[in-house]
């Protein structure tokens, strides 16, 4: 089941989601990127339908792209959030795109900020978020341990509790993880957690 | 409410479609415009038409990127060309949506080419009233491209070329004074050619350019365009009086 979690720290947000791209009983690839870069300051986690999910975030990209050639200037990460959302709420009743969002992003003039945006649009900025099974255990420990001025270190110590978690907890635990920062240098990726690689064996 | 369906541009008995004439008028009327194609570097430049003082130069821009890899510069009815850059803007997201790609720069000309030419054969509109060059460099190949439509839907590929204003004389100087330049020396030839027409000096002109290896439109500041304003005139006066020198002697 798809985990994706996030965290706002002292000057940077945090995401990360597992990188499984699952087909009912088969797993396709474990290194599948469900985090994307939707400009130079924003990182969009989704998880859901693989072909919602890609369809989706990248015609949200697109646009945020345009949004820039047209006028000069990004969007703010508030507004991208809301744009976002409003996408959603117009197909919801016709034809609706199951995935989940936490946008993430860094403005210079309102710092970094995290947003949790639900398939059926709820929107709402957060400084903590999660959607999926593992969202039971990677919310409960951050609300045990999140505090609002963290640094990138204490905030991956808390990423990595929570991974462990789920890892630990979650029957169908996802194997591997991405783990991407955004702050004022942009948006990037920090690391990957990977318990679990392709194997390539030869013929007997 | 009246059907808008009846063709506005029509033949003329002898083969003319006089609204496309027209618009090229409109074109001849609009600022110069100069595009030069280096080895490494391309080079937009446009003349600025007496800036009003009280006006936002920021807000006035002749020169637009199309997509990061794509600029285009215009001359003509400056109305048309922000409707036709909406679309090209478009049109770029669109492909990179679908093909997972960015343009290239042919393609992006050959479509704003195509709305032009759209234009002059369907009912109830008129032709654009400009004509643009257009320059970048190709995704994965980056190769510099430089490119010009018209109001009629045709287009080309250049190694330097002018349009609007005074086009022509611009064109004979490019055409006796073009060699392969790269880097400083394509933005002078740029500069160079559209003195020819313009009265000197950074506030009457605008330059943008774009390298190979930079990738993105960078506009130059008025004090860099000053700067090489200078330089091209002391060359000028060096060449003169080296021309005027020897003769002195006999």
């Amino acid at each position: 089941m798809e985990c994706v979690f996030g965290l706002v720290g002292e000057g940077f947000a945090i995401v990360a989601a597992d990188t499984s791209a699952v087909h009912s009983i088969l797993l396709h690839k474990n290194n599948e990127d469900k985090i994307m870069l939707l400009d130079s300051h924003k990182l969009v986690a989704a998880s859901g339908e693989p072909g919602d999910r890609v369809q989706f975030t990248e015609y949200v990209q697109k646009n945020v792209s345009l949004y820039k050639f047209r006028n000069g200037i990004p969007l703010t990460t508030a507004a991208a959030a809301n744009f976002t959302r409003g996408e959603l709420a117009t197909a919801l009743r016709k034809n609706p795109y199951s995935v989940n969002i936490l946008m993430a992003g860094y403005d210079n003039e309102s710092g970094a900020s995290l947003y949790y945006i639900d398939y059926i649009a709820t929107l709402h900025k957060v400084d903590k978020g999660a959607f999926g099974y593992g969202s039971y255990f990677s919310l409960s420990t951050m609300d045990r341990h999140y505090r609002p001025d963290m640094s990138v270190e204490e905030a991956i110590e808390l990423v990595d509790k929570c991974i462990l978690e789920i890892r630990s907890r979650l029957v169908v635990a996802p194997p591997n993880f991405v783990i991407k920062i955004v702050d004022k240098d942009g948006a990037r990726d920090y690391a990957w957690r990977q318990s679990v690689q392709d194997v390539t064996t030869a013929a007997v | 409410m009246a059907r808008y369906d009846r063709a506005i541009t029509v033949f003329s008995p002898d083969g003319h479609l006089f609204q496309v004439e027209y618009a090229l008028e409109a074109v001849r009327k609009g600022n110069a415009a100069v595009g030069v194609r280096g080895t490494d570097t391309v080079v937009l430049a446009v003349e600025k038409k007496s800036t009003p003082k009280l006006q936002d130069t920021r807000s006035a821009r002749k020169i637009v990127s199309l997509d990061n890899h794509v600029a285009l510069a215009c001359a003509g009815l400056k109305a048309d060309a922000r409707v036709l850059i909406n679309k090209a803007r478009i049109e770029c997201q669109s492909h990179r949506l679908t093909l997972e790609d960015p343009v290239t720069v042919e393609y992006i000309t050959r479509y704003i080419a195509g709305l032009q030419q759209k234009y002059t054969q369907s009912g109830g509109v008129r032709p654009f009233g400009l004509s643009t060059l257009i320059v970048g460099f190709d995704p994965y190949t980056r190769i510099p491209s430089l490119y010009q439509t018209d109001p009629s839907g045709t287009f080309s590929a250049w190694k330097a070329n002018a349009t609007g204003r005074n086009s022509n004389s611009i064109r004979e100087f490019l055409e006796k004074n073009y060699k392969e330049t790269s880097g400083q020396e394509t933005v002078k030839l740029a500069i160079r050619a559209l003195l020819e027409v313009v009265e000197s000096g950074g506030k009457n002109i605008e330059v943008a350019l774009m390298t190979r290896e930079e990738g993105t439109l960078s506009q130059l500041e008025e004090a860099e365009i000053d700067a090489i304003v200078a330089e091209i005139e002391a060359e000028k006066a060096a060449a003169e009086a080296a021309k005027k020198g020897p003769s002195k002697e006999t």
